[in-house]
């Protein structure tokens, strides 16, 4: 899915200069702790977040995010968007809810991560099945 | 797609392609050559028409627009009922499900799976029949596309090795090391973003970088949190990764504890900015290959992370 269409579906708007709309992104990611970010996407993820400080964009330079929408109308410090437009990572706002944005994008067709190693094996372990 | 149980190697190698059904379109599956009938051949027709090109279905097509969808099934039913001369309209499938040449090879396995058809005819947004796709074509793309990877692999592998084919040593080891500040939330992460450039720039492959960066990272983050600083080194050889963070205090008293998922000793502040949720040090671990912890209260804290070269590009946790 392009980032034209992202912010379609989401009414959203652009926070970042020279931001290449045709990006596009593979699946979907909502989160607001970064070590879930780091542990359950893949490359070319879009991250959803509420978190709005400039270790969001660290984090999704480390996790090779290239765009994140912040969620239920959060606008990020300036510090935030500087460091998002020298690590080239796009920067999108999303008045709506994080259950609401990624609804939007996941009915539209965005899948999700899919399910890891990580979750399987606490699942396993706790209810005993595969 | 269901997991088997199975070894580490096989395990690698399914989550690979887990990811690959969610990267690849339907259009980088399907058939193009489409054959078609029409709702005016009659049964005795069709039946040649799957014989003479090896298949077991085709879309119906009447004058350009797709009407429905007719498969072996049908045709058995109709010699059942000695019914060779009717026409493909009267026994096929109106209005098919269809899949669009656009979306991820994933909406295809699914529908595979709920809807139980052999085969789905792909259109594009405009509505026209581009493709067609059966189970088969799914495997087929899956396998093309590892096989296409493996060979880009084979020469990610030899740009990395280069630099040290360059270097005339009988062993080379490269070096890097970043200090990193503690308590400065600022710059926290710095270090780890100049190592991930870095190892891109010697040619590692993208997902072994992507795992370095990760674990360099969470552990870059703990020293910043917890102690009033410390460095990340990373060595880099032909075979591995070694990275080491050290800082000198305060150390873990409980490291069995720390490793905990969600466990946890950071303060609200920290919390606040989205870490301190007890899942950096298992995260690092799900990145590793080998992984080792030592500490000691009042002294400081060793982390060491080995993460191999042709550890197949598994990603975090896989």
């Amino acid at each position: 899915m392009k980032l034209r269409e992202v912010l379609q579906l989401t009414d959203g708007k652009v926070l970042t200069r020279n931001t290449d709309l045709d990006l596009e992104v593979k699946m979907g990611c909502g989160a607001d702790l970064m070590s879930d970010v780091l542990a359950f996407t893949h490359e070319g993820t879009l991250l959803m977040s509420g978190l709005t400080n400039p270790q969001v964009v660290r984090t999704a330079e480390m996790a090779g995010i290239q765009a994140i929408v912040f969620v239920r109308g959060k606008i990020p410090p300036p510090e935030t968007i500087a460091l998002a437009e020298e690590k080239g990572i796009a920067l999108l706002a999303s008045k709506y809810t994080m259950f609401e944005t990624c609804g939007r994008l996941y009915k539209a067709g965005l899948p999700s991560c899919g399910l890891f190693e990580s979750s399987l094996k606490r699942w396993r372990e706790f209810f005993g099945e595969e | 797609m269901s997991i088997p149980p199975s070894t580490p190697e096989r395990k690698r190698e399914i989550t690979r392609l887990q990811e690959l059904v969610y990267e690849l379109r339907v259009r980088d599956a399907m058939t193009t050559r489409v054959i078609t009938v029409t709702p005016q051949t009659t049964i005795a027709e069709f039946r040649e028409v799957l014989r003479a090109n090896r298949i077991s279905g085709t879309p119906v097509v009447d004058e350009g627009r797709m009407v429905g969808i007719i498969s072996i099934e049908d045709l058995i039913k109709a010699l059942a009922a000695g019914q060779m001369n009717a026409t493909v309209g009267e026994k096929m499938t109106p209005r098919p499900a269809t899949l669009y040449d656009d979306e991820p090879l994933i909406h295809a396995v699914g529908k595979f799976s709920s809807l139980g058809y052999g085969r789905f005819p792909v259109i594009n947004r405009q509505g026209d029949l581009v493709g067609i796709l059966v189970q088969g074509d799914i495997v087929r793309a899956l396998l093309h596309q590892l096989e296409v990877e493996y060979h880009e692999e084979e020469i990610r592998r030899y740009r990395a090795s280069h630099i040290f084919e360059d270097i005339l040593a009988d062993q080379v080891t490269l070096r890097f090391r970043y200090q990193v500040p503690g308590g400065d939330f600022e710059r926290a992460g710095e270090a780890s973003s100049r190592l991930k450039k870095t190892l891109s720039r010697l040619g590692i492959h993208p997902r072994i970088v992507r795992r370095v960066a990760i674990a360099a990272y969470e552990a870059e983050m703990n020293i910043v949190i917890y102690t009033d600083g410390g460095e990340l080194i990373a060595e880099v050889d032909p075979e591995k990764v070694y990275l080491q963070a050290v800082d000198d205090g305060p150390g873990i008293p409980d490291i069995q504890k720390a490793m905990e998922p969600g466990f946890s000793t950071a303060p609200e502040w920290v919390r606040e900015m989205g870490f301190g949720a007890g899942m950096g040090l298992p995260n690092i671990q799900d990145c590793a290959d080998e992984m080792r912890l030592e500490s000691t209260v009042g002294v400081g804290t060793r982390l060491e992370v080995v993460i191999y070269l042709d550890s197949g590009g598994r990603p975090c946790g896989g």
